[in-house]
């Protein structure tokens, strides 16, 4: 079934996670245990019904575009973890 | 009434003696504060708690409104502007809120005093608050025992009498199995009844916030205060509010109570199963009709929930990237490596479990298996709830298959942790309401009385019903008045804390 082709440290990466070789052992042993039970749902008869990503139906909701108090720069840089200037401070992206 | 056995009251009982100047706000904060100072270091429900910042809102509180001067615990995933929001991770250690929740402000405008953020599973992410990566928090009924999860702070601050009412989250029952777990009630409004606005998201789909509280009134006071639409939260409902404590007190005889036929297998401790069974007896002697229901989708349950909430998960927490808040790795050699070190630094063992499992079921080549399905398989078991609902008023069940457990007992086993949620998971999955209460004990090897949680689940936007049953069943029976061996003058509060006999 699917879980044998679960690879931990792949998926982790896609992830953003960087996992350490315990870890990466623990986790797969720990959820190719879980998608092994999820393997249950391979049994239920779906055919007639339609994919909805809510239990109640969702509509768009709209609202009119005004301008309207909110974080000022130094609230919205409070949790910054460097900024500088008004200005988030971020990791180089290019050499 | 001394100062020191005041947060021994409810929220209504409270209220009455600040409305009659027996007290005043500010005097109730600070009893309340030595409560939590003597108390919470055995306890561990709190994980900060701001005296200052809480008396200048008690010194202008006004009595007169719904909540006027009442202190409310608040689970730490819910923004409170000023206050630190951790999630009970590492990631948001230093993080401080700029801005207050929708239910935050709302309990402000109706008087209450947001008092003190309480621990919870990292990200709100377990049935233990073990996953918490600041402390455990103990049950204040045997210290040695979880509190549940993932709303535990909350729920033993408010059995331990270190609050008088709480707000908890509830994404697959983290409200509900943690009142359970400490002897107290926990509702689960309606998917949209209550704003998620200022919520850390965990399952956007899922979750809703809930009050945590001694007895039915309280929760009820609560909901009116919280419900309502929220033009920031697009999923909020637009239907009006009723006066849920105005409505209590009607009786309960014709109603219609499900038991659900598929519930016999799944694993029932049997002390659970006899106290549930003599309490839904008790149901039936105040008029109401016991009916058997099938809910045919009950065994996929778990699987579909920890399909689904997973995915949701990883999405949401792919915000935590160390830009704009949280923890930063040092020194990162590229952007990858910034990214990959500060959430392997942030984010503790089970939360990336659950965002690779997310990440997975999500991924190219397994979407259709696992995430599709499970989203098609929920709308079978909503067909399900929907075909119950029109036989009963609400179906009863245990709230958790299991009283509360021993620290660390359940650590090593995820799947085994995520099977007790069989009971709470399906309100969530179906956007329906639930409501635990305390129907009674079961016991330790050593003795030790352990609350039992009778739950009631009803249809969407029914929450004055669920009420009106856990009233009329609470009122006539003893269990809501049992206190934990930890709340102001208990047992264990003799042996524990001498100064106080």
């Amino acid at each position: 079934m699917a879980d044998q082709k679960l690879d931990v440290t792949y998926v982790a990466k896609l992830a953003r996670l960087k996992l350490t070789e315990e870890e990466a052992q623990l986790f797969q042993e720990q959820l190719g245990h879980i998608l092994q039970y999820a393997d249950k749902l391979r049994e239920v008869d779906v055919s007639e019904v339609e994919t909805a990503a809510h239990a109640v139906p969702m509509f768009d909701v709209f609202r009119e575009d005004e301008a309207r108090a909110w974080f000022t720069p130094e609230e919205a840089l409070s949790n910054a973890p460097r900024q500088a200037n008004g200005l988030f401070i971020v990791t180089k992206v290019v050499e | 009434m001394t100062a020191s056995s005041l947060p021994a009251l409810n929220v209504a009982e409270l209220q009455l003696l600040l409305r009659q100047r027996e007290v005043s706000a500010p005097e109730v904060l600070s009893a309340l504060h030595e409560r939590i100072a003597e108390i919470d270091p055995a306890m561990g429900a709190y994980l900060s708690v701001d005296l200052e910042g809480a008396l200048k809102l008690a010194e202008v509180a006004d009595v007169n409104l719904p909540l006027g001067g009442v202190p409310v615990a608040i689970k730490d995933n819910i923004n409170v502007a000023g206050q630190p929001c951790t999630c009970g991770s590492r990631i948001l250690r230093d993080y401080r809120s700029t801005y207050d929740a929708t239910v935050i402000r709302r309990l402000k405008d109706a008087g209450a005093i947001p008092f003190g953020k309480t621990n919870l599973d990292e990200f709100a992410m377990g049935s233990s608050t073990e996953n918490s990566s600041v402390r455990t928090t103990a049950n204040p009924w045997d210290l040695s025992r979880v509190a549940g999860g993932s709303s535990g702070g909350s729920a033993a601050a408010v059995a331990a009498d270190e609050a008088f009412a709480a707000l908890g989250s509830d994404t697959g029952g983290s409200v509900r199995q943690p009142a359970s777990l400490t002897g107290i009630v926990g509702l689960k409004p309606t998917y949209g009844r209550v704003s998620r606005f200022g919520v850390t998201a965990f399952a956007s789909s899922l979750d809703q916030v809930g009050p945590m509280t001694k007895n039915v009134r309280d929760a009820a006071l609560l909901l009116n205060v919280l419900a309502g639409s929220d033009a920031q939260d697009s999923t909020s409902l637009k239907e009006a509010v009723p006066d849920y404590a105005a409505l209590l007190g009607r009786d309960i005889r014709g109603l219609r109570l499900g038991v659900v036929k598929e519930h016999a297998g799944q694993g029932i401790d049997p002390e659970v199963k006899n106290v549930v069974a003599v309490a839904i007896d008790h149901l039936a002697s105040l008029g109401a009709e016991i009916v058997e229901v099938s809910l045919p989708h009950t065994d996929y349950t778990v699987a579909v929930y920890y399909v689904l909430a997973t995915a949701e998960a990883s999405a949401n927490l792919a915000r935590f990237d160390g830009v704009r808040y949280g923890h930063r790795a040092e020194r990162p050699q590229s952007l990858l490596d910034h990214y990959q070190r500060t959430r392997a630094e942030g984010f503790g063992p089970e939360v990336k479990r659950r965002i690779i499992l997310g990440t997975y079921v999500l991924s190219s080549g397994y979407y259709d298996a696992y995430y599709a399905r499970a989203l098609k398989i929920r709308q079978l078991i909503r067909r399900d709830f929907a075909r119950a609902f029109e036989q009963v008023d609400a179906v009863v069940s245990p709230t958790s298959p299991v009283p509360a457990w021993k620290m660390g007992g359940r650590q090593a086993d995820p799947l085994q942790m995520y099977l007790a949620d069989i009971f709470t998971i399906p309100a969530n999955l179906t956007g329906i309401c639930g409501i635990s209460l305390p129907c009674g004990f079961g016991h330790s090897a050593g003795g030790e009385r352990l609350p039992v949680g009778l739950q009631l689940l009803g249809k969407a936007l029914d929450e004055a019903r669920l009420l009106q049953v856990a009233y009329a069943y609470e009122q006539s029976t003893q269990w809501h008045q049992q206190r934990s061996s930890h709340s102001v003058g208990g047992v264990g509060e003799a042996a524990s804390f001498p100064s106080l006999t």
